[in-house]
């Protein structure tokens, strides 16, 4: 125990490795350096840094109806970022969420349109299918064994595809007609793309809905049986697999989570914007992964948190709609972005080899 | 030799119900990966309160044994018997049911996950009803740190990370893991290969409470020395079939070493060495000084 009480000097000099090694007992290392290695702390400073910075850089943020949009902005990139970020975490990654959503939303569109049936049953379908597109995905990478940014690559040209030409041979246009009028409309757009009133402000319901599941995606991952599968799996597959965990259920049901967000967000789109434009999403799904790697998701698995992604897609919002009320040429937003992921990511590197190195 | 496929049956039927009858049992088991045959030919028994060594070089088919007995792998000649009913498992969930816990030479434990998750990883102990059902945090860091105590393992911190034990202490959590989720085989791959002389010896020291406890223990080693310190049965592997299988009694450290090593081969090595300039073959012994029945090789003497 004697090593354990010198925590004082044990924070210039780091702890004699000889009887640290016979006796497992460990300097404990100071607060801040703990603090420092938890995986959503780099990106809390970041996000922090960016907010105090276009503060000043633009005046016209500090506006409550500009923060609103602000977070609407963050709100439909974490929406999606979150289930990636957990996929990440289990060890695999998903690029085809991004036209997952179009398809998503295409699919409901057109089965309540063409069908002329309450907007439900077409909610529910794609629902459905974009649970299949998930599980499918996930069957394919645990049964082939295959790297999954290959199959998701296969998954992602296949629904570019599909989009389009399904949509086409359908409407015989890009996109799909209104569904504004039909039954069961204002219901669905109050659930998905609503707005209300704070203080004089319009907040979008999908900052909402992205809260409420960044607390359930950390509760799930932090105190379930089910997270700790998910670290186990991503961590180190084969160990899981030796100790009993259900590593092909967890790994599908991780794809078929990126799918459920898939539909959330196309049912966003839908009931926001009447239509669909069937050939949108492409990109998006490397926004949702750079959100996911900002917030300190391991790209390679076993590590991060579901809180840091909210701060990785806040980011993201903030430089998006910080340089348009900052009055600056918005063609440079990809440029800035992708400064800001490498500063992240390199921020990330050394924090974390600070904080853990013993 | 001196097991057999008829030894359990017939201590069964004599004794019945009593603690001596093997809980693992193979028969002429074996396992071929396409037209490779790794394994084939094996018998071996596990009693409660025995240690049974499996020795052999790389290659020898240590590995394709174990990965048998734990259910990661399945035999496709001969049979498999826990409790006396043949059986093939398809997961090592299977296996785990049955009792029989495997402690990986390397892959134990998930490094970058806390020590007391590693050790309720795929057992994890939760309370309230379903929809809110939740890990029992307070619960497991408490047994956890009970159960690595009773084994004489003493952290300080059971969030850090296990990737940041050293070796032999991953080891020994592995273990006490193992033993605190009511294994009654403990199948050990190689647990002192990467350690030290000193963690050796703490990894051995478990390897004998966890005896002590009433569990059968499969060690495999390549260490002879190792296996002789706690071993109770030992069967040699080489090239995929038993090359000996003795009871302590019957086999001493040096003959277990000789055959480890293959006498013959050694003494055609030695010919070879003498071929080399620089190297001083008188110090090396003489095949004669090697006790194990194995047939000279012709070659080694000319």
């Amino acid at each position: 125990m004697s090593m354990t009480q010198q925590g004082g000097p044990a924070v210039t000099t780091p702890p004699a490795p000889g009887p640290k090694e016979t006796d497992g007992r460990t300097a404990r290392r100071p607060l801040a350096l703990r603090l420092l290695a938890r995986p959503e702390v780099g990106v809390f400073l970041g996000a922090v840094a960016v907010f105090v910075f276009f503060l000043i850089a633009a005046p016209a943020v500090r506006q409550g109806s500009s923060m609103a949009t602000v977070l609407y902005q963050s709100s439909t990139i974490g929406i999606m970022a979150l289930p990636v970020a957990l996929l990440m975490i289990g060890g695999e990654f998903d690029l085809s969420s991004g036209v997952a959503v179009i398809t998503s939303a295409l699919t409901a569109s057109m089965i309540s349109y063409q069908l002329t049936m309450n907007v439900w049953v077409g909610v529910i379908v794609a629902l459905f299918a974009s649970l299949g597109v998930g599980a499918f995905n996930g069957w394919m990478v645990v049964r082939t064994g295959l790297p999954s940014f290959l199959v998701t690559l296969g998954t992602f040209l296949i629904l570019q595809g599909v989009n389009l030409a399904v949509t086409k041979s359908i409407t015989g246009n890009v996109a799909t007609d209104d569904i504004s009028n039909m039954e069961g409309f204002d219901q669905a757009k109050k659930l998905f793309a609503s707005s209300f009133d704070v203080g004089g402000v319009e907040v979008k319901i999908t900052v909402v809905w992205w809260l409420v599941f960044a607390a359930l995606a950390t509760w799930v991952l932090l105190r379930t049986k089910y997270g700790n599968w998910i670290f186990a799996v991503g961590g180190n597959k084969d160990s899981a697999r030796a100790v009993g965990v259900p590593v092909s259920f967890t790994k599908i049901t991780l794809f078929m989570t990126v799918g459920f967000g898939a539909w959330f967000l196309g049912m966003h789109q839908l009931f926001s914007f009447n239509t669909v434009q069937s050939g949108e999403g492409v990109g998006q799904e490397l926004i949702y992964i750079a959100a996911a790697v900002i917030g300190g998701c391991l790209l390679t698995g076993g590590y991060g948190s579901a809180i840091g992604p909210v701060f990785g897609a806040f980011m993201f919002g903030m430089v998006n709609q910080g340089i348009v009320y900052a009055g600056w040429n918005p063609d440079w937003f990809k440029a800035f972005l992708g400064v800001m992921l490498l500063g992240a990511v390199l921020i990330n590197l050394w924090v974390s080899r600070t904080a853990t190195r013993r | 030799m001196t097991t057999n496929g008829t030894h359990g049956a017939v201590l069964k039927d004599a004794t019945p119900g009593s603690g001596d009858r093997p809980i693992v049992e193979l028969r002429n088991a074996g396992k071929s990966y396409g037209n490779i045959r790794a394994l084939h030919g094996v018998d071996l028994t596990v009693h409660p309160n025995k240690v049974t060594c499996v020795l052999g070089d790389n290659g020898a088919g240590k590995s394709t044994l174990i990965k048998i007995i734990s259910g990661l792998h399945q035999h496709t000649e001969g049979d498999f018997l826990v409790d006396g009913e043949p059986v093939r498992f398809g997961s090592p969930r299977e296996a785990l049911d049955k009792g029989i816990a495997t402690v990986y030479q390397d892959l134990a434990t998930v490094p970058l996950m806390p020590v007391w998750r590693n050790f309720f990883l795929g057992s994890e102990m939760t309370k309230g009803p379903w929809p809110v059902r939740r890990l029992d945090i307070d619960r497991m860091k408490k047994t956890a740190d009970q159960e690595l105590r009773n084994m004489g393992i003493v952290l300080d911190d059971l969030e850090q990370p296990i990737g940041t034990l050293s070796g032999g202490q991953r080891q020994c959590v592995a273990i006490a893991r193992a033993v605190y989720f009511g294994a009654r085989v403990l199948i050990l791959d190689e647990p002192t290969a990467a350690l030290g002389v000193k963690q050796s010896g703490v990894v051995l020291k478990y390897i004998a409470a966890a005896r002590d406890r009433g569990l059968g223990v499969i060690f495999i080693t390549h260490n002879p020395h190792h296996a002789y310190m706690v071993g109770d049965h030992f069967s040699v592997l080489r090239l995929g079939t038993l090359e000996l299988s003795a009871d302590r009694s019957e086999v001493g450290l040096e003959e277990l070493t000789n055959h480890m090593a293959g006498g013959a081969e050694l003494t055609a090595l030695k010919h070879e060495l003498s071929q080399v300039r620089g190297v001083d073959v008188d110090e090396l012994p003489e095949e004669k000084d090697l006790t194990a029945p194995v047939a000279a090789h012709p070659e080694g003497t000319s």
